[in-house]
C-alpha cells in the first residue's frame, strides 16, 4: 500500500470527524436541563452568580461560535469539567481508559486464538464432531449473557477453587508506577514478575468472559468464509500442485478467508473499547464502561459527550485499520 | 515401458446432491501413452473435467469415485492415501484448470505460486540465501519457457495484474515446474481470444516436443483437437462414445454424436456447409437414459438403442458406443 493512499484516507476522515463533532455538539444543546443548573447542583446561587457562570461557560455566545469553541477545545482534549468529579473530563477518562484497553486487548487475543483456529477446523472437518461441538458452543457463546458467564466463572474459579481473585485489577501491595497504564506492561517495566502474575490473575476471568463471546462470533465468521474459500478453484489448483495439505489450508484457503474475520474483529474491538458495563461491574474492573454509565445516570453531560466523541473516533480509526489490513491480505483491494 | 502411461478403466464418479445422485462420469475407459497428445472433446457437462480431477484425487467432497481403476505407469493410483497422491501431483501428473483467473490465488504473486510448487517436490534445494536465488532463477526460467516477456518483472505481479493469456501461461509454467510426464490441460484456450488461443496451443505442442511431456488436451472444440492431437476421445453424458486416431474419427465418424459435433462447427474443407447445432439437451445426469445416452437426441434412434451398450471396437484402434457398429 502506498503511504500517500493512507494519508489520503486519513484526510478523508476529517469531514467525518467534523460531522460527528457537530452531532455531538447539537445533541448536547438539545438535551433538556440547563447546564448551569446542573453544574451548580444543589448549591445556592444568586441570579447574578448564575449569570456570571453562564458567561464563564460561554453559554451567552451564538451557537456557531460556541461550536468553533467546542472544536478548538476538543482538539486540545479539553472537554471541560466533569460535574461529578470536579476535575477535567479528559483526566477522568484517561485514568480509566488503560484498564479498558488492557481488557480489550486481552479479550481480543483470546477471541482470535480460540475463534479462528476453531472456525478453520470446523470448516475443514465440516459436519465432523469438532464442527458440531463448535456450532453448539458458538451458539451458546453468542447467546449467553456476559454477566451470567462471568458469575459462573467467579463462582467456580474464585469462590470454589480459590485460584483467581474475585475483582479488581491488581492486589494491594502489588501496585507499580504507571507508565503505559497497561498493568501487564508496567509490571514488567518495573521488573516485578510477582506483580505481573498478580495482574494477569486479575485480568484472566474478565478477559475470558468477554473473549469467549467474541470467540464464538469470530468462529462463525471464519467457518463460513473458510467453507467458501475451500470451494474455490485456487484451493483445488494448490492441491493439484502437490502442496502439503497444511499449506493449502493455511496459505491458500485461510489467507483469503480471513478478510471478513478481520473486519468483524476490528469492529468488535471498537465495541469493546467502549467498555463493557456489565462485565466491568461483575468483576469490579475500573474501566470506561462503568464510568460512562455512571455519567449517564448522573447526567454528567461533559463526560458523556467526550466519551461519545471518543467512541466515534475509535470506531472510525478501527474501520480504517480494517481497510488497511484488507489491502495486506488481498492485493486486489486498494485503499 | 510398453503399457500406457495413464490407464482409466470403468471410472464412475458421483456427486450426491439434494436432487439425487449426479452420475457425472459413468464407466469411462481411456488411456494416454507416453509423449502423445490425446484430445478429449464433448459438450459442456459431458464429464471431461470431472474425469481428470478424479485422476488426481481432486474431487471436492461429497463427490467421489464410485467404481473403476486408475493406473499410472502400471501402478494403481485410485484410492491411494493423500500422502502418496501428493507425491504424484505436480511432479508426475500436472493439471491446468479450466479457468486460469480463479485457479491462481489472488493473494499471492506469480513467483510465490511457482516457487512453492518447486519447493514441495525438490528435497535437494540448499538452505538460506542460495535457495532463494536458485528458486527465483528457476521461476524466471519457467516463465521464459512459456514465452512470457520480462520474466523478472512478471514474477512480482499478482494474477489480476496479468492478461488472460498471460495467466494461462503462468498456470502452464506452474504445471511444468517439476517436469511432469503427463500434463492435463483442461480447456486451456476457452477463455482466450483467437490469436492468443493459437499461441497457447502452439506453446503446448512445442513443450511436448521439447520436454516429451504427454498431454491431454480437453476441449469443446473438435477443430483445435484435430490440429494438435494424434488421438481423440469423444465424451457424451459421462461416457466415452467414440475414440480413435483423430484423422479417422473426424474423417469417418462412427457415432451419431460425433457426426453432430462435426456438423456444429465450421468446416475448413467445406466453408459453405451450414452449421447445425445438435438439437435437444444433454441427458439428465441424475436419471440418464437406460441405453445409449444419446438416443433421445439421435435422428437414427431405434428400439435397440434403448438397451445398455458398451464401447464396440472397430478396426484401426477405434471404438464407438453405437448399435450401428457391428458387435
Ligand atoms: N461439485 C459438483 N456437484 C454436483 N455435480 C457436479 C459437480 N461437479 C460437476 N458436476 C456435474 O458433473 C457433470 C460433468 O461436469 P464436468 O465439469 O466434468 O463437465 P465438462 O465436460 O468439463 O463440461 P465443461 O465443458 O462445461 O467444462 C455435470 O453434469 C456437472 O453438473
Ligand atoms: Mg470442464
Amino acid at each position: 500500500m502506498r503511504p500517500s493512499a493512507l494519508l489520503e484516507r486519513l484526510l478523508q476522515l476529517v469531514p467525518v470527524l467534523l460531522g460527528i463533532a457537530l452531532v455531538v455538539f447539537l445533541m448536547m444543546q438539545a438535551t433538556p436541563g440547563d447546564p448551569v443548573e446542573l453544574m451548580l447542583g444543589d448549591a445556592l446561587a444568586t441570579p447574578e452568580q448564575r449569570e456570571a457562570l453562564r458567561r464563564d461557560m460561554g453559554l451567552d455566545r451564538p451557537l456557531p461560535e460556541r461550536f468553533l469553541h467546542f472544536l478548538g477545545n476538543a482538539a486540545t482534549l479539553d472537554f471541560g469539567q466533569s460535574f461529578h468529579h470536579r476535575r477535567p473530563v479528559a483526566d477522568v477518562i484517561l485514568e480509566r481508559l488503560p484498564a479498558t484497553i488492557e481488557l480489550t486487548l486481552a479479550a481480543m487475543a483470546i477471541a482470535i486464538a480460540v475463534g479462528v483456529p476453531l472456525g478453520v477446523v470446523a470448516a475443514v472437518r465440516r459436519d465432523g464432531w469438532i464442527d458440531r461441538l463448535a456450532t453448539i458452543l458458538g451458539l451458546a457463546g453468542v447467546s449467553m449473557p456476559g454477566f451470567w458467564l462471568g458469575i459462573l466463572l467467579i463462582l467456580l474459579f474464585s469462590v470454589q477453587l480459590g485460584w483467581l481473585p474475585v475483582s479488581g485489577r491488581i492486589g494491594f501491595g502489588a501496585e507499580v508506577p504507571p507508565v503505559t497504564g497497561l498493568l501487564l506492561v508496567d509490571t514488567l517495566l518495573a521488573g516485578r514478575p510477582a506483580s505481573f502474575l498478580e495482574a494477569l490473575r486479575h485480568l484472566l476471568l474478565p478477559a475470558v468472559t468477554l473473549g469467549l463471546a467474541m470467540a464464538a462470533l469470530l468462529m462463525r465468521v471464519t467457518r463460513t468464509s473458510m467453507l467458501e474459500a475451500l470451494r474455490q478453484d485456487y484451493v483445488t489448483f494448490a492441491t493439484a500442485k502437490g502442496l502439503p495439505r497444511r499449506r493449502v489450508l493455511i496459505r491458500h484457503a485461510l489467507r483469503n478467508a480471513l478478510t471478513p474475520t478481520v473486519t468483524v474483529a476490528a469492529i468488535e474491538t471498537g465495541t469493546l473499547l467502549g467498555g463493557n458495563m456489565i462485565v466491568e461491574t461483575v468483576f469490579g474492573w475500573p474501566g470506561l464502561g462503568r464510568l460512562v454509565v455512571e455519567g449517564i445516570f448522573t447526567r454528567n453531560y461533559p463526560l458523556v459527550q467526550a466519551a461519545v466523541l471518543l467512541y466515534a473516533v475509535t470506531y472510525v480509526l478501527l474501520n480504517l485499520l480494517a481497510d488497511v489490513l484488507q489491502t495486506v491480505l488481498n492485493p486486489k483491494v486498494r485503499l | 515401458m510398453s503399457g500406457p502411461l495413464l490407464e482409466i478403466r470403468g471410472l464412475a464418479v458421483v456427486f450426491p446432491t439434494r436432487g439425487g445422485l449426479v452420475r457425472a462420469v459413468d464407466g469411462v475407459d481411456l488411456e494416454v501413452f507416453s509423449g502423445e497428445c490425446l484430445g478429449v472433446v464433448g459438450e459442456s457437462g459431458s464429464g471431461k473435467s470431472v474425469t481428470f480431477l478424479a485422476v488426481l484425487g481432486l474431487l471436492r467432497p461429497p463427490g467421489r469415485i464410485e467404481a473403476g481403476e486408475i493406473r499410472f505407469e502400471g501402478r494403481t493410483i485410485s484410492g491411494l492415501p493423500e500422502a502418496e497422491l501428493r507425491e504424484l501431483r505436480g511432479r508426475a501428473i500436472a493439471i491446468t484448470l479450466q479457468d486460469a483467473l480463479t485457479a491462481l490465488n489472488p493473494a499471492l504473486t506469480v513467483e510465490q505460486q511457482i516457487v512453492e510448487t518447486i519447493e514441495a517436490h525438490d528435497p535437494d534445494l540448499p538452505r538460506g540465501r542460495a535457495r532463494r536465488r536458485i528458486l527465483r532463477e528457476r521461476a524466471q526460467e519457467l516463465l521464459r519457457l512459456v514465452g512470457i516477456p520480462e520474466p523478472a518483472r512478471r514474477l512480482a505481479a499478482y494474477p489480476h495484474e496479468l492478461s488472460g493469456g498471460m495467466r494461462q501461461r503462468v498456470m502452464i509454467a506452474i504445471a511444468l515446474s517439476c517436469r511432469p510426464k503427463l500434463l492435463i490441460a483442461d480447456e486451456p484456450t476457452t477463455a482466450l481470444d483467437v490469436t492468443i488461443q493459437a499461441q497457447v496451443l502452439d506453446l503446448l505442442a512445442e513443450l511436448r516436443e521439447r520436454l516429451g511431456t504427454a498431454i491431454v488436451l480437453v476441449s469443446h472444440d473438435l477443430g483445435v483437437v484435430a490440429e494438435h492431437c494424434g488421438r481423440v476421445v469423444v465424451m457424451y453424458a459421462g461416457q466415452v462414445v467414440e475414440r480413435g486416431p483423430t484423422a479417422a474419427v473426424i474423417g469417418e465418424p462412427r457415432h451419431p454424436y460425433t457426426r453432430g459435433l462435426l456438423r456444429s462447427i465450421p468446416s475448413i474443407a467445406e466453408p459453405e456447409r451450414p452449421i447445425r447445432p445438435i438439437p435437444g439437451q444433454m441427458a439428465d445426469p441424475i436419471r440418464p437414459p437406460p441405453g445409449c445416452r444419446f438416443e433421445p437426441r439421435c435422428s437414427l434412434a431405434r428400439p435397440a438403442c434403448r438397451l445398455p451398450i458398451a464401447l464396440r471396437p472397430i478396426d484401426g484402434g477405434r471404438a464407438a458406443r453405437c448399435v450401428e457398429v457391428a458387435a
